[in-house]
């Protein structure tokens, strides 16, 4: 059986390093100048938005592995590349995640309660806040790429100062919608950002039986749009790409595609085995180990004298009572009735709906047994 | 000789002795090498047959169906499995407008001898879009043939002759019956036609015709309104959706005379709307109630926990035989 032996991986390997964008290195040093443009607070933020959303995503495999929601794809690994981007982003820019970005959608606004909801099957688990712009997670690969070129389209058209990220995977660059979805943002210089994380894996095939191109962001070329690869775990170098980008943007320069490179250390969905597929505790005590993206913050906040262990622990306790609270908040929530899946399937409804609708109400009164 | 498997089983082995039969015969698709698929339905095949034959592809189904395409015309004979149906659409235009229309096009100069393997239905408590029953689809496309197995000994016949079949073929493999039971499997080599249904149960007082996952349903049905009326229900399994078995249907209702379809698919041009016009033409004079639909919603199907209240039960099968017998 075939496996990936090199935990780095070739797409994530030695000879492409020199391409991609680093600030801050693995031992938490600052390599390249950041002008003045990531102040203390900001470095905070990210910390702390990490920090949440490492708890945030082991807790969500916990409850997964209790039974008390389904299928889960985790993160854990990704966040900076996740936090960076969302806080580069302003409140009302357009976001469409697929479903591993919820950690992006909940520093954009999504509520940790909603998260919560769509993994445990509630029909209002892909609701956004009032006035937010997230969308729902996109399940099928790639298709909503297409959507951010049209928001993006519809805002460059309006004068509106919004830009819009799609987020997706480095499977994702292999689909006619992601090709499409760049062609038509060159064409029409939409302010829209592609943002991918590049984990190295869609499921269990690796980036180069994938594709043969070296780099995504090399494909930007042939859009003659602006391409970068950045180090995905280095979350002062995603930010400062991201606020590049939506400077870009905002300014008329049109679109950009951005190579993240990250690993997600867990399997692909909580119903997924990778040990099948690549030495699964070889790679991620590797990336573990090297290339962590709240370690190396945290080293360059601990020399800097910004945090301590005992921020941290405080910090973690107080994340932890509000992941509960969410929690409590989503088990609480009124359970999804069943017939509650004839509303919003149109706007105004049809005879044929409310017919089917009374028709599950008497099933559901006479108590018919499944 | 044989043994007792389960469909997953039952498929692999299929697949397993024609690539091992016919060297022409190759596998396309996301995640079926290496990782022996999201289902494991190609387990152990990749490590016997090499990555040539059985072939992780990247994630672009219009891209593995248009490539499959151009082998079957250059004389493979490609088997593409596509994750999940609700994945297909990506790759629905290769399907419709080149695949099914080929040899149309070439006035039978070139076919394209493909089979198109997918997991379908609900019942699994998958993520969204992970359980649609959207069959209607490629039943409404002349040139592709659509084929829904109920159990492990037909899916076995049924892909072997899918294979082998000179047409492209949608071969929908229902999910929840995956692992759902063991049945006993040839060994050979053996086939079921496409375009045959099958009696599984004889009866007098009514057909239900049903596919896939539910059949199941349809037969325990039938089995509790026995022990509870004495009504003998006749049950048949359509197994091939397109082009259907008209003569099993239409022979079964000269039979019972009343007819009761059953499928999880949406209601509103489902294939039970095709199965009663069917009726209508042929056998009008035959009935004695009107005919009885009982199907999925016509609402996208749920997140999983309520999908259950999505899908037709044993309880509304019943209700519907008990309201076609005593209209
Ligand atoms: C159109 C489509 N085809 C197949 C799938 C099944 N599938 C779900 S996730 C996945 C891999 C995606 O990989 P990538 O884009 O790299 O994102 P990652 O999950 O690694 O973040 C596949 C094949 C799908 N969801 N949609």
């Amino acid at each position: 059986m075939e496996k990936t032996g090199n935990p780095i991986m070739k797409a994530h390997s030695n000879g492409d390093e020199p391409d991609m964008y680093h600030v801050l290195n693995p031992d938490g040093e600052i390599i390249e100048s950041i002008d003045g443009k990531i102040d203390k607070s900001l470095m905070l933020k990210m910390y702390e938005s990490m920090l949440l959303l490492r708890t945030f995503d082991r807790k969500s495999v916990n409850l997964q592995r209790q039974g008390r929601m389904g299928t889960y794809a985790p993160f854990e690994g990704q966040e900076a590349a996740q936090v960076g981007s969302a806080l580069a982003l302003s409140a009302g820019d357009w976001m469409f995640p697929t479903y591993r970005d919820h950690g992006a959608a909940i520093i954009h606004g999504q509520e940790l309660y909603r998260v919560f909801l769509y993994w445990m099957a509630h029909l209002d688990g892909s609701v956004c806040p009032e006035g937010k712009r997230i969308l729902p997670p996109s399940v099928p690969i790639a298709t909503q790429m297409v959507h951010a070129v049209g928001t993006a389209w519809a805002s460059k058209l309006k004068g509106e100062e919004n830009v819009s990220i799609a987020y997706f995977g480095d499977g994702a660059t292999s689909e006619g919608d992601f090709h499409e979805a760049l062609n038509f943002a060159g064409v029409y210089k939409t302010p829209t950002i592609f943002f991918c994380q590049n984990n190295g894996y869609a499921i269990s095939v690796p980036f180069e039986k994938q594709s043969s191109s070296k780099t995504i962001s090399q494909r930007a070329a042939a859009y003659d749009i602006h391409g970068v690869r950045v180090d995905g775990n280095d979350i002062f170098a995603v930010w400062l790409t991201v606020r590049e980008a939506v400077e870009r943007a905002l300014s008329g320069q049109g679109p950009t595609l951005i190579e993240a490179i990250t690993f997600r250390y867990g399997a692909h969905t909580t119903a997924d085995n990778p040990n099948i597929y690549r030495n699964q505790d070889e790679v991620s005590t590797f990336w573990r180990e090297n290339r962590d993206p709240l370690t190396r913050l945290k080293k360059f906040l601990h020399r800097e004298g910004h945090w301590n262990e005992e921020q941290e622990d405080k910090t973690i306790k107080q994340f932890n009572e509000l992941i509960d609270t969410h929690l409590q908040k989503a088990e609480a929530y009124p359970k999804s009735s069943p017939v509650e899946m004839f509303d919003h399937v149109y706007a105004g409804g049809s005879w044929h709906l409310k017919e089917q609708q009374q028709e599950l109400k008497q099933i559901l009164k006479k108590g018919v047994k499944k | 000789m044989g043994k007792s498997v389960t469909m997953l089983q039952a498929i692999t082995e299929a697949m397993d002795q024609k690539l091992d039969h016919d060297e022409r015969v190759m596998i396309l698709g996301e995640d079926i090498g290496v990782n022996g698929g999201v289902f494991r339905s190609t387990e152990g095949l990749y490590e016997k047959y090499g990555r040539d034959r059985v072939v992780d592809t990247p994630l672009a189904e219009a891209g593995i169906i248009g490539s499959a395409i151009g082998l079957s015309l250059n004389g493979m004979v490609p088997i593409v499995e596509i994750q999940f149906l609700a994945f297909i659409y990506p790759g629905f235009e290769q399907l419709v407008s080149h695949a099914a229309r080929m040899r149309y096009r070439t006035r039978g100069q070139f076919g394209v001898p493909l089979v198109i393997r997918t997991p379908y239905g609900a019942g699994i408590r998958g993520p969204e879009l992970h359980s649609e029953s959207v069959e209607t689809f490629f039943a409404h496309t002349p040139g592709l043939k659509v084929v829904a197995p109920s159990n492990p000994y037909d899916a076995k016949g049924l892909l072997i002759s899918a294979i082998e079949d000179p047409d492209p073929v949608i071969f929908l493999e229902p999910t929840k019956l995956y692992r759902a039971f063991k049945e006993e499997v040839p060994d050979e080599m053996y086939r079921i036609p496409i375009g045959q249904a099958k009696v599984v149960q004889e009866g007098s007082d009514l057909t239900i015709f049903a596919w896939g996952a539910m059949l199941r349903e349809a037969l325990n049905a039938a089995k509790k309104i026995e022990k509870e009326k004495g009504w003998k229900c006749e049950v048949v399994d359509l197994r091939t959706l397109y082009p259907l078995d008209r003569d099993t249907i239409v022979q079964s209702i000269k039979k019972t005379g009343r007819a009761l379809i059953v499928h999880e698919a949406h209601k509103t041009a489902g294939l039970g709307a095709e199965i009663i016009s069917i009726i209508n033409d042929e056998a009008l004079i035959y009935l004695k109630a009107p005919i009885k639909r009982v199907t999925g919603f016509d609402v996208p199907v749920p997140p999983f926990s309520i999908e259950d209240h999505y899908l037709p039960t044993v309880e509304r099968v019943k209700q519907g035989i008990v309201e076609t017998i005593s209209f």
